[in-house]
């Protein structure tokens, strides 16, 4: 109730703002030019394909990043050799932004998808790789002795007491790898998508000093990184590592 | 040995590269043998202009980040200590954390204007996030004894807040100050390539991509790496061991 009190001041202080003329309106536009515009794209499907187009990548870079993580993660966390190859890369690897490679992307594999996916795919991956290992080091070795003893080998120790133990971490791993994805994906879509996609949407609304498109977009940008966070996230945590007893209910 | 160890990764990465480059499956002029990009980085900083890019990109990192570190501290602190300030402005910053910070650079460019004005303004923004929140967290999270205990030994409210509240919810206020760099780290490089900036790190590896200057575009890439890892370490943990260390908040 509190919350949508100061929403709604914050809406009011922006109308009075767009109506009170000091800025042009093509720039500042009013609420319900914002929610026509937004109406209109919905009404005619372009919205509806250009959101369809950023998940695509979202999805397909997430996944790539996702398995190339969990697989590198636990073998980091495994072998030694792994680790010690590894992580010096990693570390020299990761403070670099993802879109800093944008350019170079474009120029190897051209505007598209692929240089977009691999954006996407670099943003992701060092979360989900970090966590995994994290997490499987983190496994309590009275844990491992324990099924050891109880005769777990190989695969079975793995499956039934690696995964479930170091699930906390990856799927943190998961939430931040998707933060960074949904970031780098509209970042990509400026400056690789060649059509459609909500950040293509956004850049190319500025060519027209289309601000009530650009804050439509916004705002369906906004509407599914929230609806992915509380509600897919929110519900894989259920699924898993809550019904495994991994970390107690009741924090949200 | 420790260093060889270190090294050998690059080593192994770097004969790859070597490989892949003279193996000439790919036109030169798009994957450059590494001697071209080291001779081009030494080049490129000898004549003072990748130090004149990377000056320009850390200038617009640091003031951006002051404007973030200064409100956002401001900001948390006041939600942390005051009802009224924590009701309205906790729903703002919970439906504006999650929007990817770039999906507003091209509204940032509209409303403030192309070069540093806008990507400055907008890098601020996108940091200022999550220094509000871990504030925030970090000055309700001050424990209630303390508070007392000082109460009672006569501490007025001044003192309070910088003997008790400050110094307890630092630990919190650096990790914010840290996610907030991160992201306006993160941030800055796509902010550059989109808003024509005529210096910066992030133009100039966009810019190099016009005329298929891949080995600049890699020694650009290089650079900002080199500046994500002493930032890391020569900004932050000196600051963490100067402060929280110190004060025993954390462990060493």
């Amino acid at each position: 109730m509190k919350a949508l009190l100061s929403i709604l001041v914050a809406v009011i202080l922006y109308e009075l703002l767009a109506r009170s003329g000091w800025f042009a309106a093509a720039l500042v536009p009013t609420l319900p030019t914002i929610a026509r515009t937004l109406w209109g794209m919905l009404g005619d499907g372009s919205m509806e394909r250009h959101a369809l187009n950023t998940l695509a990548r979202v999805f397909a870079g997430l996944a790539a990043a996702a398995l190339t993580g969990l697989v590198l993660g636990f073998l980091m966390a495994r072998y030694r050799a792994v680790e010690r190859f590894f992580s010096p890369l990693v570390s020299a690897l990761m403070p670099i932004p993802s879109l800093a490679w944008a350019p170079v992307f474009i120029l190897w594999f051209g505007l598209g998808n692929v240089a977009t996916v691999l954006i996407v795919f670099y943003a992701a991956t060092f979360p989900m790789l970090i966590n995994t290992w994290t997490g499987a080091r983190a496994v309590n070795t009275l844990w491992l002795r324990a099924a050891r003893s109880m005769g777990a080998r190989g695969p079975a120790l793995f499956w039934k007491v690696v995964v479930p133990g170091a699930s906390p971490f990856i799927i943190t791993g998961l939430r931040l790898a998707f933060q960074r994805a949904w970031i780098a994906v509209v970042g990509a879509e400026m400056l690789a998508a060649s059509a459609f996609g909500l950040g293509w949407v956004i850049f190319d609304a500025k060519e027209f000093l289309n601000a009530d498109v650009m804050l439509s977009s916004l705002v369906v940008i906004g509407a599914i990184g929230l609806a992915f966070e509380r509600l897919v996230f929110g519900s894989l945590e259920r699924a898993t590592v809550l019904r495994w007893g991994m970390v107690r209910a009741g924090r949200t | 040995m420790r260093f060889l160890g270190v090294a050998a990764p690059f080593l192994v990465v770097g004969a790859l590269w070597e490989i892949v480059a003279q193996s000439g499956v790919f036109p030169p002029r798009l994957f450059p043998p590494l001697e071209e990009i080291a001779a081009t980085f030494a080049r490129l900083t000898a004549a003072g202009i990748l130090p004149h890019h990377a000056a320009l990109t850390l200038w617009r990192l640091a003031a951006g980040f002051a404007i973030a570190a200064l409100a956002g501290v401001l900001l948390g602190i006041a939600m942390g200590r005051s009802r009224r300030a924590e009701a309205f402005l906790l729903p703002l910053v919970s439906i504006g954390a999650p929007v990817p910070g770039l999906a507003y650079a091209p509204l940032f460019l509209l409303w403030f204007g192309l070069g540093d004005s806008g990507s400055i303004v907008l890098v601020g923004f996108v940091a200022l996030f999550p220094v509000v929140l871990n504030t925030w967290t970090g000055v309700k999270a001050v424990k209630e004894i303390w508070l007392r205990a000082a109460q009672t030994m006569g501490a007025d409210d001044r003192r309070l807040f910088r003997h008790v509240i400050l110094p307890g919810a630092a630990p919190y206020i650096l990790t914010g100050l840290r996610l907030g760099l991160a992201q306006a780290w993160r941030i800055l490089v796509a902010v550059e390539m989109l808003a024509a900036v005529p210096w910066g790190l992030g133009w100039l590896i966009f810019g190099a991509r016009e005329f298929l200057n891949t080995d600049a575009m890699l020694a650009g890439i290089a650079m900002i790496g080199i500046l994500g890892l002493a930032l890391e370490n020569l900004v932050f943990r000196p600051i963490e061991r100067y402060t929280v260390v110190r004060w025993g908040m954390i462990a060493a």
